[in-house]
């Protein structure tokens, strides 16, 4: 294998002395320029992927020739197919054919919940937009109709409308594979409920996912009441026992603690992304960011906060940390012991050889921070957090240090918690278990979970279900559950029913339904019904009598309409919690000597205990698919992952230094063995991946997920054991020398001293707030001189011209990008998609390079000889809008031309498909329909499209067009009211997700516009301004607060 | 050894020589004309319909206003067509027993919605909306012409996009004060202030109508 | 011979002599236009055509493909969005420009020897003219829609973007097709006539005569046919350098690096002329051979051909030189870093592949030796083909496979229909190109009968 020693640390150390400044580089191999870089440089691509992928039959062949001619016919005369209007027989009073409806409710996205703003076009839910009243949505910027203030959203809540429409959701009920009915169902359930073994419920048993839903959670305990000797179970792969049991630990109680960003001056995340995922991660990106953005005002006395990271999967949250420790995930234990001693907690010394790796520079550094960062010393501005996936004593750790530093009450408040019913899934789960093989357990009602799939792999589910008589599951998809199960209902899709939610706050949501049922779905709600005998009932029945009996006082109709008007009930959010924090820092203390010198549990549970040459193994979520529930949603599957740019598939991350270590390289296949437990997964390298260290992202390898998710990746749950359900050290990593296509969006993240993401530290505005060094090329081989200047007026200067600069008599849109707020959370990504009817095109299409996102998201490195903590910057790249686009002159029929606003308006039905405009595009930010991308065949998915916006059919370029339907939309609106459109009136669909609210839009030409302002910041610069293209969309630079000399 | 062609091909071929160029010109001047005439763009041709609606009765004849069946004119892109409840407001008590109006009756019944024939059928990447024009003192005769005095409704323009551009090129051509946009008939009078020709030009400028040839306008 | 040493002029003129020694008016013309009258077709033909006729067929399957699932079936991307269609089309029209040149120019610079290669170095520009005409509508995204190109008043209201290099080539290669049609007909009317009278069939007289537009060769025939030919000289000659002048602003008006360069109007002209030349060689020494032509095109035309292909490389090859220099020279880093892209980035071998084809090996031409040595002009001839190919590869794919950003960087991999479309291509042009022979004199009888003449006086 001459791959295996291609990889040197000595010659990048040599490669890099030879820089001053900043570089950028792809991969460690890029540095080092080895041959395997210069192989991957070569990396081929399927060749013929795009034909074979749609070979068609004989017969598609000649449909698509007729079509393609009798196309070349119509095109040649204006002669259209006759087409009907069909009008209401009674028209509905609200509807106005036309124009979209909105209507608030909440989705549950594993765990967190979130208020969302449905527009709805003739009854069909189209877009999802963030329900600001809802306190996990922080707002979007908005200047109009203040009942439609949009907020931010995340990726999850973007793509749930495709998964409404999916036509491979579940669509009857079936019996053991055959089709049969709800009343067939019902009489067998009655049946059932009925025999005289049953009447108490004893082997009774209900599983589900967390649930969050007091109407649901109403019906379960009326169930339990009567059937006394019922157990309800819940359990999701991804559950926060690990944080309850670490509250349990700090405080002796139930305690769900809520974090204020806004006014935490030094964080300390201890393997926890807070930004991705969790509850209330909206906010906490947006309260984070605020703390970290910089205006000109601020001058001298710019302030940032500052993030320490010790984690060992590289997240977003990594990636914008000021300083970045990667590690194992079992070490991390050891660093939060180390540094709860430093402030004086009498805690157990984690023992050393935990802490190989960890300067004590860095902890003093840390610990010195969290005391006194600002000069005046106030206690409460620092804030510790533990992630998920770390053991409780993490927790309690990060609780007793929160204590010690006076932040609990400021920086971080408590209350109950959301949960209907707080119990340890991993336990609830195995008494489930238990029960089961016992043989006690006669009927098991599963719903809208899919333990099949998800459950532990040694807790074998399947052959533990087998042992019971009647099982019966309710869920969205006849997934590996579904088909194992005597029963199967279709559930309805939120989206399509009613129900409530609890928010992380303990807010309450109605949720209500865009549509009816699309497939004879049916909601939870009613399937407990029929079990306590009130078949008919539907759930809105159930939801609003709950509501009834809970109101009291005041007419119950204005509160009902009100709720579900606003999204939110008024009043239900829960008080702040006072927690006992007399005895914290002892119980902690003594718990760790308990748990002896320093293993952590997860290490003490794992059969195969040290790591003796193993390797660690990592379970997280995936950054798209999650824990699998969203495997068969095509918009998720193509989104490339944050750091990864991976699409379609999960792999197995480490670092260079490992993977050089085994001889493996991007796409090698290698077998992961855990307590003798195998799963093949191809490898991925990762920069700022800890050593000895793999892990691998769940929710992948389904096998009933539906045509999309089916096949896509690998199933990391077959080796996650219930006893180590994060991380798992002595893995075995073995190289089967097998290669698999990995379809990265990204291939090169090397800038070659280009100046396109600029970057710089506090310090440097601090002392020249004007013209900050960063602004002048930022490193040394700078492309070019005219770095400096910023303003876009100032560019004209620089760039004579012979021609008179162009007069805007109206508006003159503009975006701004503040390279300092994204976190790369994709949400933008997805919200394009969305509003813009955008095509997944697949695994064989990207490979290609034929992905179609108008906004994509470069990732980029900048970093440090040391190559440990890499600087990662995001950067979005949607269509500049150049006031001189090279697109324009090339295109010969005059399908890409200049609006009069000062937008680049893109033709669909004038383009001839030359791709000239995608060629000169220094951008490359235009997309081509190289094949039919447009789904014209599932009638379905035709519901999903925004009717605004055009659908384009094959041979066409699209491109970013700055949401010109939405910019049309506020047009005609403030001509009618004969005025000018009002600022914030007008946002895109990337901008009204953004939950940094990085991305401004607005008018250059209104000088009180917040894009105007911001433009004129000494951070903003416009991207390869030297080719002279006067881009509309400009960046503001990103900063860092780096520790002084660490 | 013979000749092998007559001599009248020397003529024959001279002519078609010359002729060429004419004959080119012809083609091109056809396809010119044929390309807009009816037969291509369906201007003028009379669509069949579910119940022989006559505009001309209910406008010119009962003088009914286009608001009260076209409802969302003013405030959607989409001028709205009744529902059929409207048609039977009147039509509970009127002709309630004609023959003609079956279809009508049998759908309120039933519940069936009646299948209209678009006739004013723009293509789908054309975004085109009412209230904006209406706003603007564009009036319904400028596109749909006499309407009233349609007793089956056609097509009166040809909907091509020259036809289009024209008038978002001078729109000021086009525009009625607002109280007479759905006024079939109105002719530029002299207002009661100032008493000068109240004409196109001076309303263009009262409503701030603007020449709109960006391609976004109407293509997205 | 000996009457010709006698003469000095004539020595200076032809050595050897541009038209074999022993011919009469009568023997000339029997000996070109046996070829196409003779009944039995030699066998050799036949396969040729098969052959050639097989790989059209595969050219109609791509096309069928194309059109059926979209220019996706190749292997363009972004940002790779031109691939083999661009190429193949410049490659192409370079090919086409020999004919014209040596039909028009040559025939204003009075260089007679010119004669017995133009007619089918005129009919190889017409094929390879035809053949480029075919991948600008193919490599369309909407070919049916390709008539958009032309001003013509549409009902959308809308006109060309004449800013757009693309409708300036619509309009430059268009009219060097008609042009180079309009020469190479007029040129064979006389021929035509002579093919008429001396064919035996009824069909074959009618079909002829018709072509022939009633020629008689009347004085009055000859003096206005000489009129009209030396105006579409006129007309043609400006077009040898218009034409690849305006394809070699589809990239100088481009702002990708390796693209937005002032010196590729002239070189791609000189490269167009080296492509040409080259592939008349390719054609005419097997051709001379097969049909025992030696008299007609001799040794001498060969000489003077390779010595055209080693000046205008030796153009090509300082254009080469300039691009280098300019890029290192600019100071612009996307520049420079677009030529080392070529020279060490993924393709690197393309680019080194061509200067070897294009500038090493044709200095071999410097040699008399070379230039006389059938076998090694003809593989030279090749070679020069190949590398004017990838000249035009690396000139399109390479330089847009790393453009600005480097995050869309990205390795384009011809698909199977991408080589069935170009090998195809050639099964066109090598069909039609049987056809000429076979059905058409491929030299001028009556130009090499003035030729004749004009030694007979001399001598």
């Amino acid at each position: 294998m001459p791959r295996k020693d291609t990889f040197e640390v000595a010659r990048i150390r040599r490669h890099l002395a030879g820089h001053t400044g900043k570089e950028y580089w792809r991969s460690l191999d890029e540095l080092a320029q080895t041959d395997e870089f210069q192989e991957l440089l070569h990396r081929e691509f399927p060749v013929g992927a795009s034909e074979w992928s749609d070979e068609p039959t004989r017969r598609q062949f000649l449909t698509l020739m007729a079509a393609s001619l009798a196309l070349a016919g119509l095109n040649g005369c204006s002669g259209q197919p006759e087409e009907k209007i069909v009008p209401y027989v009674r028209q509905p009073e609200q509807i106005v054919p036309g124009k979209p409806l909105y209507f608030a409710t909440a989705l549950a996205l594993a765990g967190d919940v979130l208020g969302v703003l449905v527009e709805s076009h003739m009854g069909r839910p189209t877009k999802i937009e963030g329900n600001s009243k809802h306190p996990a949505v922080p707002e979007s910027f908005w200047g109009g109709d203040e009942l439609l203030r949009p907020g931010a959203t995340d990726v999850f809540a973007q793509a749930a409308v495709l998964s409404l429409y999916d036509p491979d959701r579940s669509q009857t009920v079936m019996r053991r594979g055959q089709i049969s009915s709800w009343d067939a169902l019902l009489g067998e359930l009655n049946a059932r409920l009925q025999l005289p073994q049953a009447k108490q419920g004893a082997g009774l048993r209900i599983l589900t996912e967390s649930v969050l839903s007091p109407t649901l959670g109403n019906q379960l305990n009326a169930l339990l009441e009567s059937y006394p000797q019922a157990k309800w179970h819940q359990y999701e792969p991804v559950n926060r026992d690990n944080a309850h049991a670490g509250a349990r630990l700090a405080f002796g109680e139930d305690a769900n603690c809520l974090p204020h960003f806004d006014r935490a001056d030094v964080i300390l995340s201890l393997d926890c992304d807070f930004l991705s995922h969790g509850p209330g991660h909206l906010q906490h990106a947006r309260q984070f960011i605020r703390r970290r953005q910089v205006r000109h005002a601020d001058g001298h006395e710019a302030e940032m906060n500052r993030l320490y990271v010790v984690e060992s999967t590289p997240t977003i949250t990594g990636a914008i940390a000021d300083h970045r420790l990667p590690l194992r995930a079992s070490q991390i234990e050891a660093v939060a012991r180390a540094v709860a001693r430093r402030l004086g907690i009498e805690v157990a010394a984690p023992p050393a050889d935990r802490l190989d790796g960890v300067s004590a520079k860095w902890l003093d550094a840390l610990s010195d921070d969290l005391q006194n960062y600002r000069l005046e010393r106030d206690p409460g501005s620092c804030l510790v957090l533990a992630g998920p996936s770390q053991p409780p004593i993490v927790h309690a750790l990060a609780h007793a240090i929160n204590e010690r530093l006076g932040a609990v009450g400021t920086t971080i408040t408590f209350t109950e918690p959301p949960e209907i019913q707080r119990v340890s899934q991993s336990e609830s789960l195995a008494d489930l278990l238990s029960d089961m093989r016992a043989g006690v357990v006669e009927m098991l009602v599963i719903l809208g979970c899919n333990p099949v799939y998800w459950t532990p792999a040694d807790f074998e589910f399947a052959d533990a279900l087998s042992k019971v008589p009647f099982c019966l599951h309710s869920g969205l998809y006849q997934d590996e559950t579904a088909v194992v199960c005597d029963w199967h209902v279709p559930e309805s899709h939120p989206l399509e029913s009613w129900s409530d939610l609890r928010a992380f706050d303990g807010t309450v949501s109605i949720v209500q339904p865009m549509i009816a049922p699309l497939y004879s779905g049916i909601s939870p709600h009613q399937v407990l019904a029929a079990m306590l005998g009130q078949p008919g009932r539907t759930a809105y029945e159930i939801v609003r009598e709950y509501w009834q009996q809970q109101q009291t006082g005041g007419d119950f109709d204005d509160f009902w309409q009100q709720s579900l008007h606003d999204g939110v009930m008024a009043g239900t959010a829960f008080p702040t919690k006072q927690v006992s924090t007399d005895g914290l820092l002892d119980r902690v203390a003594e718990e760790t000597q308990s748990v002896g010198d320093g293993r952590s549990q997860a290490e003490l549970g794992n059969e195969n205990g040290g790591e003796s040459g193993g390797v660690e193994v990592v379970f997280q979520p995936d950054p798209t698919v999650f824990d699998g529930r969203y495997a068969n949603n095509g918009w998720l599957q193509e989104l490339p992952k944050p750091l990864t740019k991976l699409t379609w598939d999960n792999a197995a991350l480490l670092s260079h230094q490992t993977a050089a270590q085994f001889g493996l390289s991007d796409g090698d296949i290698v077998e992961i063995e855990l307590a003798e437990r195998k799963m093949h997964i191809p490898v991925w390298r990762l920069v700022g991946h800890p050593d000895r260290c793999v892990t691998v992202h769940l929710g992948y390898g389904r096998t009933h997920a539906g045509r999309v998710g089916n096949g896509a990746g690998f199933n990391a749950y077959r080796i996650r054991t219930s006893r180590s359900p994060w991380f798992a050290t002595g893995a075995k990593l073995r190289r089967t020398g097998n290669l698999y296509r990995l379809a990265s969006t990204q291939h090169h993240a090397l800038m070659d001293g280009r100046d396109l993401v600029r970057s710089g530290t506090l310090d440097e505005i601090r002392h020249h707030p004007d013209h900050p060094p960063l602004m002048k090329g930022g490193h040394a081989e700078s492309a070019h001189q005219d770095s400096g200047h910023n303003d876009s007026e100032h560019k004209g200067a620089e760039h004579p011209s012979m021609f008179p600069a162009w007069e805007y008599k109206g508006y003159k849109w503009g975006m701004s990008i503040d390279l300092n707020a994204c976190i790369g959370c994709n949400a933008c990504v997805i919200a394009c998609q969305a509003e813009n009817n955008i095509p997944v095109v697949g695994k064989s299409q990207v490979l290609v390079g034929r992905e179609m996102h108008w906004l994509r998201i470069d990732r980029y490195y900048a970093g440090d000889p040391k190559l440990i903590e890499p600087e990662t910057y995001h950067q979005p790249v949607p269509c500049m809008h150049c006031e001189n686009a090279p697109c324009e002159l090339v295109c010969p029929v005059a399908a890409t031309v200049h609006s009069d606003e000062g937008l680049n308006d893109m033709v669909y039905n004038r383009c001839v498909g030359t791709r000239y405009c995608s060629n000169n595009c220094p951008y490359k930010v235009r997309r081509f329909n190289f094949l039919d991308y447009a789904d014209y065949n599932t009638p379905v998915l035709k519901l999903l499209n925004n009717p605004d916006v055009t659908v384009r059919s094959r041979g066409v370029m699209e491109k970013c067009s700055y949401c010109v339907q939405r910019i049309s939309a506020g047009r005609i609106q403030a001509e009618k009211e004969d005025r000018q459109i009002r600022d914030g009136e007008v946002v895109t669909a990337c901008q009204a997700v953004c939950p940094t609210q990085a991305i401004v839009f607005g008018d250059l030409n209104d000088a009180h516009s917040q894009v105007t302002a911001i433009k004129h910041q000494p951070l903003n610069y416009d991207l390869l301004a030297e080719l002279n293209t006067r881009p509309r969309t400009s960046y503001l630079a990103a900063l860092r607060n780096p520790k002084p000399n660490l | 050894m013979p000749q092998v062609f007559h001599p009248s091909m020397n003529t024959i071929s001279r002519v078609s020589i010359f002729g060429a160029v004419f004959i080119a010109a012809g083609i091109g001047l056809v396809g010119y004309v044929l390309v807009r005439s009816p037969y291509m763009t369906e201007a003028g041709v009379v669509r069949t319909q579910p119940v022989p609606f006559s505009h001309k009765h209910h406008v010119a004849d009962d003088g009914i206003d286009c608001r009260y069946c076209h409802t969302s004119v003013e405030n959607s892109s989409f001028a709205g067509i009744p529902s059929t409840k409207i048609c039977m407001n009147c039509h509970s008590q009127l002709w309630a027993e004609s023959p003609m109006l079956q279809p009508v009756r049998d759908s309120f019944r039933t519940g069936e919605p009646l299948q209209w024939t678009r006739v004013h059928d723009l293509p789908d990447f054309v975004f085109f909306d009412h209230s904006i024009h209406v706003h603007k003192g564009i009036g319904c005769v400028t596109c749909h012409g006499q309407v009233d005095d349609m007793p089956l409704m056609w097509r009166e323009n040809t909907l091509l996009m020259e036809w289009c551009l024209d008038c978002h090129r001078n729109p000021e051509n086009n525009v009625q004060p607002r109280a007479q946009v759905f006024n079939m008939r109105w002719q530029p009078t002299a207002d009661d202030e100032n008493h000068a020709l109240l004409d196109s030009a001076k309303l263009a400028e009262q409503y701030g109508v603007k020449s709109k040839m960006s391609c976004s306008v109407c293509h997205r | 011979m000996t009457a010709q040493s006698e003469n000095p002029q004539q020595d200076r003129q032809s050595r050897p002599a541009i038209i074999g020694p022993g011919h009469t008016f009568g023997t000339v013309t029997d000996k070109i236009s046996a070829i196409v009258m003779t009944s039995r077709t030699p066998r050799g033909w036949y396969i040729g055509f098969a052959v050639s006729f097989a790989l059209m067929m595969l050219l109609f399957l791509a096309v069928a493909k194309l059109f059926a699932l979209g220019v996706g079936v190749w292997g363009i991307e972004v940002p790779v969005a031109w691939g083999f269609a661009i190429v193949n089309f410049v490659w192409w029209i370079g090919i086409g420009h020999a004919g014209t040149l040596i039909s028009a120019i040559l025939l204003l610079l009075r260089q007679e020897w010119r004669t017995s290669i133009n007619r089918f170095a005129e009919a190889m520009t017409l094929f390879a003219v035809a053949c480029a005409g075919l991948f600008p509508i193919l490599h369309l995204g909407r070919p049916w829609l390709f008539y958009w190109l032309a001003p013509y008043p549409a009902t959308t209201g809308v006109w060309p973007q004449f800013r757009s290099p693309l409708i300036w080539d619509f309009f430059a290669v268009s009219t060097y097709a008609t042009v180079s049609l309009l020469f190479w007909y007029v040129g064979l009317i006389p021929d035509l006539a002579t093919l008429r009278d001396r064919a035996k069939g009824k069909f074959a007289q009618i079909v002829y005569g018709f072509l022939a537009m009633g020629w008689r060769g009347s004085a009055k025939h000859w003096l206005r046919y000489q009129r009209a030919y030396l105006l579409l000289a006129g007309l043609a000659t400006p077009l040898v350098v218009s034409v690849h002048t305006v394809v070699s602003f589809d990239f100088a008006v481009a702002i990708v690096p390796g693209w937005h360069s002032t010196i590729f109007p002239p070189y791609f002209v000189a490269g167009a002329i080296y492509s040409g030349f080259a592939m008349v060689l390719t054609l005419a020494i097997p051709l001379r051979m097969a049909y025992g032509l030696q008299d007609f095109v001799t040794d001498r035309h060969l000489d003077n051909m390779a010595k055209v292909m080693l000046a205008s490389g030796l153009i090509v090859a300082y254009g080469y030189l300039m691009e280098t220099f300019i890029a290192w020279y600019s100071g612009n880093i996307f520049e420079q870093y677009a030529m080392l892209n070529r020279m060490f980035g993924p393709y690197g071998y393309s680019y080194w592949m061509l200067i070897a084809c294009n500038i090493a090996i044709p200095q071999l031409l410097w040699f008399r030796g070379v230039r006389r040595n059938m076998a090694l002009l003809f593989v030279v001839s090749i070679i020069i083909n190949v590398g004017m190919w990838l000249e035009r590869f690396v000139i399109v794919i390479v330089s847009l496979s790393r453009d600005y950003l480097p995050s869309s960087w990205d390795y384009y991999q011809p698909t199977f229909w991408d080589w069935a479309t170009y090998i195809g291509s050639m099964g066109l042009f090598a069909a039609l190109l049987f056809l000429f022979v076979r059905l058409l004199p491929m030299i001028s009888i009556f130009e090499m009968r003035e030729l004749l003449e004009e030694q007979e006086g001399h001598a």
